[in-house]
């Protein structure tokens, strides 16, 4: 008989002889046959995946620890930013307070909105993805477990770096959105505004190489058969919150660019007395900040609907619906950024299409909240109801969350309406809505999350009234804090006023909200008092506590070893209807995928994108200081910027780059190793030989987010040239055309030298990298003598633009430079073969991508002065 | 819900025509909100009788036949109220509004000879006032919430916004967009004559609504 560690009547059946797959063939010295004792492979496992003690907890790198340690910094974010609306809460519970002056009161409330959303809600749901998305596909880790590491200390580092200026008293004061001329600096002359822009960019790195991370995970690391149609749905859902994380976040870290290079150097994107315009960052930072709110909203989604289902014993109804309302909304989010900009005088029609777009959103909202209205209705068909608690405390955070969403969401569909936006825009009804959908959609849900999934991390059983009366504290003063706050807006407070007159009419009003806002704290101080108590005291939990259908709860042991499963199963049916408590024992067993302990080798299987057949082993590298290193070099860069010691930045940057190549090293492509035994009778190559690396994917992936980033610089330069005031500039700024060609050239031989430089089983190496390399040098030096044949880029917004897109093609050419310059060092020590070939592969793809872009960009010019020019009255 | 500012006290058609949209978006959205949570508790408590309802119903009917017919009408009559609320009629009188941190000087193009004023703006009652409003720094919003809605005052830009005010009497104005700390108390008021007394107040003094400032 087959060991195929399944335990479903399904796939139970479908193992019966006679079905396809029929007993399973010998195989010598194969993992997997299931022979090992469950204890020798466990101590086996442990020691290969183990992170070390003392100093060692630094150069972590399994996804269980950096999740954990994600999470459990967020809280503390979340604390801070927490104690700072209590501050507010204070200074505005009654008429004419002298409690916090203004300036102190603008940085609070600045502080507020970035640290809950930048460093909490953000890095609250990575950490939670990245904890349990490897467990629930089969997988032992993410699948560049160094990068969760390195984008952890970003985000640790970035968010120490703005709370200790705001400690310094120089934190940020243009609230959250940071509007120019605001935040430029003849109005915001400290350095508040440079700590805001560079530590957000800072962690916003952190936000992408998660979510690239999150992408190739999802795309590759999941258990054999497990097609994407067989994904739990917290995949999907995470999968898409990526993608959009990836188009979503170029524009503002553009954008912050941008102000920063107009701050530090006086390059006037953002001046409409020099060609710029305040406009171009409403647009960048909506274009992100839009696309925020459901990518903060999705992954609790994600939580909402794999919990519904757990407590109602049936998969979740109308999975295909939900998937495709989700996927909407995606691309929805994308097209309605123009609904914080109402009252920016934009012409009433476009502002009507973009008002539709936004009610639109309302309707695959609509059809997730009845898909789990409708598997909550169907519980009955579950063999046996008594075994779940009715009322669990998940399901009374699901509670909360439907009822703050469902309001949130209504008063959002009010908003969307472009004249009652006329009044409310910018009133505290705004900031009741917002808190309705954030609180309602992010911190619900993810109460509920953590609830549900304490067992697992924590291996402590949950229970008790405290956590009951936590949420009902929570729950009353939420809604006493933020119901009344429509009215109080309606009734004409603007946000971010530090104060207001007793004849405002507002005074008993935001009374309520102060003394309701406290019961709150009260609440999270309660739930947070049970949940320390539990961890400590708390009972251990029983395996598959909730009986759940997923496989994150057929871990050995609670918590999960490092390892998560000591074979990888088989999934032939979809991964939310299987049977944990069956399935667990016989994998612990070592029966599935990869099921030995061997070479010392961190190992994980790989499949095929759509399908999900296994076509690799995927070979993990082990806990290595260099992400803390490579952090370390990146927060000297940002530092050296916010100080404005440039010389330090770039060499800082260099070493970050140099660090960055040390990173393949230890992952065992040092000789052609051919087909693998990965269990089950099949044979792999490791991920080094095999047709689609997680690197290669990777990198298209970044090239996603790079293309977003060289799009939103392209559509502000011709924003400009068509809306700013002072457009033309008086002197056009001509361009020399030989860098021009030369760059031209050198682009077109670029990708060239390295589509030859390994074709087939031919591998012509070193000539073909050395002249990639030479060719990206040619390319660089061509900018930069564009770039010098400019007018003072101070003069006019113009020229900047130009100088803007010359440096991003000057730096992808510098970094191409060093992909060719890493695939022959590469190639010297013996990495690289026309069988392993990923060095090369990486070149041969940015080279690709580079000629396109590049040639975009010489082009540009070009563009941009006939629509300058067209544009004229 | 009186109050100086308050948008729900509407002394005038385009501040009224919001406030109406405003209540008859509430009374919707509470008929909606109910109904959705009584079918959440329906099903939570009820499993037995809403289990009778396959899952593809309630998606389809929940999902799409729900909402549409809701957001389709809202979003024609959002449209047509805009259009009304931006169309000028006859003749409006002009005015200018200038923001600079952290007060507002007011124009009068169409009654030549009138000085400017500061943080006071006088208009005619029961006629349409055109605001033209600029900036000399940051961005401001022109917010009177009892006459009408708000616009951005952006650097480098006019945007403009019409305004009535039914009766003669003052009402309430504010910057409504973050600018500075002397955000919270960049207000203004706005002073309603009736028409044949408007030249008189703007020949004679404004300094009895001189700011104390």
């Amino acid at each position: 008989m087959t060991k195929a560690p399944s335990g479903t009547p399904e796939t139970v059946e479908s193992l019966l002889p006679g079905a396809d797959r029929g007993p399973a063939p010998a195989r010598p010295a194969a993992p997997g046959d299931g022979v090992t004792d469950p204890l020798a492979l466990d101590a086996g496992l442990r020691k290969i995946w183990a992170t070390g003690p003392g100093w060692q907890r630094f150069a972590a790198v399994n996804h269980s620890v950096v999740g954990v340690r994600f999470m459990i910094t967020s809280l503390v974010f979340f604390t801070i930013g927490g104690i700072l609306a209590m501050l507010i809460r204070v200074q505005l519970a009654t008429p004419d307070s002298g409690f916090l002056e203004p300036g102190l009161y603008a940085q609070v409330f600045t502080m507020h909105g970035t640290v809950m959303m930048f460093l909490f809600a953000i890095p609250l749901f990575e950490g939670l993805a990245m904890y349990l998305l490897p467990k629930m596909l089969g997988a032992r880790d993410m699948v560049f477990p160094r990068l969760s590491a390195y984008g952890y200390w970003c985000y640790l580092f970035g968010g120490t770096l703005l709370i200790v200026a705001m400690l310094a008293g120089a934190a940020p004061d243009g609230g959250w959105f940071m509007y120019t001329p605001l935040s430029s600096k003849p109005y915001s002359p400290g350095i508040g505004a440079d700590v805001w822009l560079l530590g957000v960019t800072f962690v916003e790195i952190s936000a992408i190489s998660a979510a690239v991370e999150i992408m190739v995970t999802i795309l590759i690391l999941r258990a054999p058969g497990m097609s994407l149609d067989k994904m739990p749905v917290f995949a999907w859902y995470m999968l898409t919150v990526a993608a959009m994380m990836l188009v979503g976040f170029p524009p503002l870290i553009l954008g912050s660019i941008l102000l920063e290079a107009e701050r530090a150097f006086g390059l006037p994107f953002f001046d409409p007395l020099r060609g710029g315009d305040p406009l171009l960052w409403q647009h960048l930072f909506w274009l992100f900040g839009h696309p925020e709110v459901y990518i903060i909203f999705l992954p609790a989604a994600g939580a909402i609907s794999t919990l519904v289902p757990v407590f109602a014993g049936r998969p979740l109804a109308g999975y295909r619906a939900v998937v495709a309302a989700l996927v909407a909304m995606a691309f929805l989010s994308f097209g309605l950024w123009v609904h914080h900009m109402y009252t920016t005088g934009l012409p009433h029609l476009s502002l009507a299409l973009f008002s539709a777009a936004s009610t639109l959103v309302a309707v695959p909202t609509a059809v997730q909240i009845f898909a789990w209205i409708a598997t909550l209705a169907q519980r009955r068909r579950k063999p046996d109801p008594e075994a779940r608690p009715k009322a669990s405390v998940p399901m009374l955070h699901v509670f909360g969350f439907f009822f703050v969403f469902v309001m949130g969401g209504l008063t959002g569909v009010m908003l969307a309406i472009v004249p009652f936006d006329w009044q409310a825009h910018d009133t505290h009804f705004v900031v009741a809505h917002l808190h309705y959908v954030l609180i309602g959609g992010f911190l619900f849900p993810m109460l509920a999350a953590g609830y549900h999934w304490l067992p697992l991390i924590s291996g402590r059983a949950h229970d008790g009234p405290a956590a009951r009366l936590g949420f009902w504290l929570v729950f009353a003063g939420f809604n006493g804090t933020f119901f009344l706050m429509h009215i109080t807006g309606l009734m004409g407070m603007p946000r971010r006023v530090h104060t207001y007159g007793a004849e405002s009419g507002w005074h008993w009003l935001n009374l309520i909200s102060s003394i309701s806002s406290f019961v709150m704290a009260i609440g999270f101080a309660v739930i947070v008092i049970d949940l320390l108590l539990t961890l400590r005291f708390g009972r251990k939990a029983e395996p598959d506590p909730w009986q759940a259908a997923t496989l994150e709860w057929a871990v050995p042991t609670l918590p999960p070893p490092p390892y998560n499963f000591a074979a990888i199963p088989r999934i032939d049916i979809r991964a939310d209807r299987l049977e944990p408590r069956k399935m667990a024992p016989v994998m612990a067993r070592g029966e599935g995928f990869l099921g030995v302990a061997r070479n010392g080798w961190m190992e994980t299987t790989g499949v095929t994108v759509a399908r999900g057949e296994p076509d690799q082993i995927v070979m993990l590298p082990q806990q290595t200081f260099l992400p803390l290193w490579t952090a370390m070099a990146t927060g000297v860069v940002f530092l050296s910027l916010l100080f404005k010691i440039y010389p330090l930045a770039i060499v800082a940057a260099l070493v970050v780059v140099a660090l960055f190549l040390r990173w393949p090293v230890g992952t065992h492509a040092d000789a052609d190793r051919g087909d693998l035994p990965a269990g089950e009778g099949v044979m792999l190559p490791l991920s080094s030989e095999a047709p689609v690396p997680p690197a290669v994917l990777a990198l298209r992936v970044v090239a996603v987010a790079d293309g977003a980033l060289l799009a939103s610089l392209l559509f502000g330069g011709l924003f400009l040239a068509i809306s700013a005031p002072g457009w033309p500039p008086a002197l056009w700024p001509e361009l020399p055309m030989a860098p021009g060609v030369v760059a031209a050239l050198a682009l077109v031989v670029g990708w060239i030298a390295a589509r030859m430089a390994v074709r087939g089983d031919v591998l012509r190496g070193a000539p073909m990298l050395g002249v990639a390399l030479a060719a990206n040098l040619a390319t660089l030096a061509a900018m930069g003598w564009m770039i010098a044949a400019l007018p003072p880029l101070q003069d006019h917004a113009a020229q900047a633009v130009l100088a803007a897109v010359m440096v991003w093609l000057g730096l992808h050419a510098f970094i191409g430079a060093v992909l060719a310059f890493n695939a022959l060092r590469r190639l010297r020590t013996g990495h690289v073969s026309a069988r392993r070939r990923i060095d090369i592969d990486l070149l041969r793809l940015w080279q690709a991508g580079l000629l396109p872009a590049g040639l975009v960009v010489l082009g540009f010019p070009v563009a941009l002065k006939a629509l300058a020019l067209a544009a004229l009255p | 819900m009186a109050g100086p500012l308050s948008a729900l006290d509407p002394a005038g058609p385009q501040a009224r025509a919001v406030a109406l949209l405003w209540w008859s978006m509430l009374a919707a959205a509470a008929v909606l909100f109910t109904l959705v949570m009584g079918l959440y508790l329906w099903a939570l408590l009820r499993p037995e009788a809403a289990a009778k309802i396959p899952a593809r119903r309630w998606i389809i009917l929940g999902g799409l036949v729900l909402p549409l017919p809701i957001l389709l009408p809202l979003g024609v009559i959002a449209l047509v109220l805009g259009e009304s609320i931006l169309r000028t009629g006859d003749e409006p009188f002009r005015v200018t509004a200038h923001a600079q941190q952290w007060h507002w000087s007011f124009g009068y193009p169409d009654q030549p000879g009138a000085a400017e004023t500061i943080d006071v703006l006088h208009i005619p009652a029961g006629r349409t006032v055109e605001v033209t409003v600029s900036s000399a720094d940051v961005i401001h919003s022109f917010w009177v919430p009892r006459l009408g809605g708000k616009i951005d005052a952006i650097p480098g830009r006019e945007t403009r916004i019409l305004l009535t005010a039914d009766d003669p009497g003052g009402y309430g104005g504010q910057c409504g967009e973050y600018c500075g700390t002397g955000h919270s108390f960049m207000a203004f008021d706005v002073i309603a004559h009736p028409e044949a007394d408007l030249a008189a107040a703007l020949a004679g003094d404004t300094a009895p609504q001189e700011p104390a400032e």
